[in-house]
């Protein structure tokens, strides 16, 4: 356990270095662009307001709420200060809603989407790809056209597709939602198997993208590991298939955990827009409302969560990759 | 270079992708020539006309008809209008209303229509019946009318002296019209989109400005991270140092993110396709810098490097002659990721609203989320769509091919 330690705080370190500048990006963005962003939303809140005096008074009132007034680093102190207290301030779109309620209503849906869809994803990707490599010959040649042609799919692409076979022509499941839309969320049987339901196609268009890609990774991960000089040398030794076969997947694995760590946050970015396609009252349905209603303060939120998410799903990852690869533990004891 | 080129053409996966990609460039290129319709011009008054010939009605009564004998054209006029489901729903309203159900014969057509109009009163409330569904047999009961008629169809013009209607024609059942004798039809091969604009020119129009922005976009991308390579894997030091932390970032920091907080940021009005090209290109450069650098830096104290150096050569005659040439089919493979990946970052971004303004030019994406607005999906109007979905796919797969193709060229360890 001791030879992990400094590979730990290594990750630990980088982790908060990439969240610190992910943050310094999310304030300063929007910030660097020409004009005065308090007039912009004004504007754009205020039109067709003929009111003037109302004009003005929404525009000192988020003058003050940005400290926009002030200079940049006193901003910034301020929009870091409200953020670690979960304050974004209001929705434009949802007024009164805050900001952080519109977020937390919406971010779990986010979260029991994803994060299985993609680690479900992964793993039957993994295994395809790893199948291919081993028995070649049909399988090879029908598996991997199909994996490079669905790997070249939108996220949307595949959502619309599924959505427009299993939910419009087949009615087997709803088009759009997270749950019925005569159903008020408890904890009934009615309404988690509503959920449940609703769940479906979301998830397994997630799963379909993410498939494509993995496998064709772990295929040539597996081809080239197939080859290595270890396996010709086992195999003289007479050491047995089975074993072999271990020994080559462990190996051709571990680029693919890396693979994992670096490629979520496109996965993320995919699966958002795919959310948006089945309603799915997630994060990316969200995001879309707060374009859509020219929500700054939203979309803003909506950015820094996503982007942390994504940020510890990385470090997690790599945390998990430190246990399995055995190289690490060798690097760090020396 | 004559020979590298040969050799990637003898590739199958190369080829194929190629003449993908080869042929969806030249109809962009020439269908515009052909046919110079505005792309963004609303010719139809409604949304989602389905695909077919549109033939104007007006001057088909003008032109000769040609009495055509045909026996089953009755019956085709009836299962036109009367389709199994219809007769189905007839059937129900008959049911609901009273009759029995055995009374009822769904195949004879004739009985079905006469209690069908002894029976059928618009007004009668059918208990659960929506509004919607009411309406359908509203409709529905239009459409029937006269339907067993062997009558033709007079057609009347109003004087212009009198106000009053005075017969002009009389169309037959019979009554043909020969298609090359109507002088205004229109081919729609896609039908209309949600304004009523011909899908296949905005298709085609598209499909070039999304080539466009790919290309813009994959060809900042692919400069920026050869250069950011470049300079870190060949100075090394401090500078490496830097720019090996800021592309470490950038790897983790969700794209998709930035993409979304700078195209918010720029607004509605300044986001034109090439803004947009910027801006994704400006977004996904890490990728091409991370890898150019490691290769660089393998090639960094090779000989024939050392060999320059020592001849006093510059950094960026070393550089341009001794570096370059190595890594050109790396960055040649990775520009044609970068180009697919842009196409498909427009299309995510437009989708959430955030994609080129709208006034201007169709793109891939933007037709995607009209339709998505509309619901297209939803509605069943496949070809608001689905074409769109499939240009997206043929771009990306033929571009993936091409690169999957010249990686085997340029590594011949992954040659099968």
């Amino acid at each position: 356990m001791k030879g992990y330690r400094k590979y730990f705080l290594n990750k630990m370190l980088w982790f908060v270095v990439t969240l610190v500048a992910a943050f310094i990006l999310n304030f300063i963005l929007p910030r660097l662009m020409p004009g005065d962003p308090v007039a912009a939303i004004v504007s754009r809140l205020a039109q067709g307001m003929s009111n003037s005096t109302g004009v003005q008074a929404i525009y000192e009132q988020y003058t003050e709420l940005f400290g926009t007034n002030k200079p940049m680093l006193e901003q910034f102190f301020i929009y870091m200060k409200n953020v670690v207290r979960g304050d974004f301030g209001f929705s434009f779109s949802q007024y009164p809603r805050p900001v952080s309620e519109v977020i937390k209503a919406s971010i779990w849906w986010t979260i029991a989407l994803q994060f299985p869809a993609i680690i479900v994803g992964w793993i039957i990707g993994n295994s395809l790809g790893a199948l291919a490599a081993y028995l070649k010959g049909g399988f090879d040649k029908v598996l991997m056209p199909v994996s490079i042609f669905v790997s070249n799919l939108p996220a949307f692409g595949m959502a619309v597709i599924l959505l427009v076979i299993f939910a419009v022509n087949l009615k087997w499941f709803p088009t759009s939602g997270g749950y019925g839309f005569d159903l008020i969320p408890n904890m009934s049987w009615k309404f988690l198997w509503s959920v449940i339901v609703h769940y479906q196609l979301p998830f397994w268009s997630i799963v379909a993208i993410t498939i494509g890609g993995q496998a064709i990774g772990m295929r040539s991960m597996a081809i080239y590991e197939l080859n290595a000089d270890y396996v010709k040398y086992s195999r003289f030794m007479g050491i047995k298939d089975r074993k072999i076969i271990g020994y080559v997947f462990r190996n051709a694995m571990l680029p693919q955990v890396t693979g994992l760590a670096l490629s979520i946050g496109t996965m993320v970015g995919g699966a958002l827009v795919a959310e948006i396609i089945f309603s799915y009252p997630g994060l990316g349905t969200t995001l879309l409302s707060g374009v859509m209603g020219q929500d700054y303060p939203l979309i803003s939120a909506a950015t820094l969560i996503i982007t942390a998410m994504v940020l510890i799903a990385n470090f997690l990852i790599e945390i998990l990759y430190g246990f399995i690869d055995p190289r690490i533990k060798a690097a760090q004891s020396d | 270079m004559k020979h590298t080129i040969q050799q990637i053409f003898q590739s199958g996966k190369f080829v194929f992708g190629f003449s993908i990609f080869a042929t969806i460039l030249l109809i962009v290129i020439i269908y515009p020539l052909v046919i110079t319709d505005a792309p963004l011009a609303i010719i139809g008054q409604g949304t989602f006309f389905p695909p077919g010939i549109y033939v104007n009605v007006y001057d088909s009564m003008d032109s000769t008809p040609y009495i055509l004998n045909l026996d089953d054209a009755v019956a085709k006029r009836i299962a036109g209008k009367l389709g199994d489901q219809e007769r189905l729903d007839i059937k129900d309203w008959l049911v609901a209303a009273g009759i029995p159900e055995n009374e009822i014969d769904t195949s004879n057509t004739e009985q079905l229509l006469e209690q069908w109009v002894n029976n059928y009163d618009p007004q009668k409330k059918v208990a659960g019946m929506t509004f919607a569904r009411q309406r359908y047999y509203q409709r529905l009961d239009a459409s029937l009318d006269g339907l067993l008629s062997i009558e033709g169809v007079t057609v009347a013009q109003k004087s212009l002296e009198t106000g009053l209607l005075e017969e002009i024609d009389a169309v037959g059942q019979s009554d043909y019209v020969n298609i090359s004798e109507v002088t205004n039809k229109r081919v729609l091969l896609l039908g209309t989109d949600n304004f009523g604009r011909d899908m296949l020119t905005e298709l085609v129009s598209a499909t070039a400005t999304s080539l466009k922005i790919g290309f813009v976009a994959g060809i900042i991308a692919t400069l920026i991270g050869l250069t950011l390579g470049l300079l870190g894997g060949y100075i090394g030091g401090t500078v490496d140092d830097v720019i090996m932390f800021v592309t470490n970032l950038f790897i983790v920091i969700p794209s998709f993110v930035l993409l979304i907080l700078i195209s918010y940021s720029i607004g509605q009005e300044q986001r034109g396709p090439i803004t947009v090209a910027a801006v994704i290109g400006f977004t996904s450069w890490v990728w091409t810098a991370k890898a150019v650098r490691s290769q660089v830096v393998s090639l960094r104290n090779r000989d024939h490097v050392n060999l320059s150096k020592l001849s006093g050569h510059s950094i960026v005659h070393i550089i341009i002659s001794d570096i370059l040439p190595y890594i050109a089919s790396y960055v040649v493979m990775a520009l044609i990721l970068q180009i697919s990946s842009g196409i498909l970052a427009e299309a995510g971004l437009s989708i959430l609203g955030l994609g080129p303004k709208t006034t201007d030019v169709p793109t891939l994406g933007l037709m995607m989320n009209w339709a998505m607005i509309y619901q297209a999906h939803i509605l069943g109007r496949w070809w608001a769509y689905l074409p769109v979905l499939i240009t997206i796919a043929l771009i990306t797969f033929s571009m993936n091919l091409m690169n999957t193709g010249l990686d085997q060229v340029f590594n011949p360890a992954l040659r099968d």
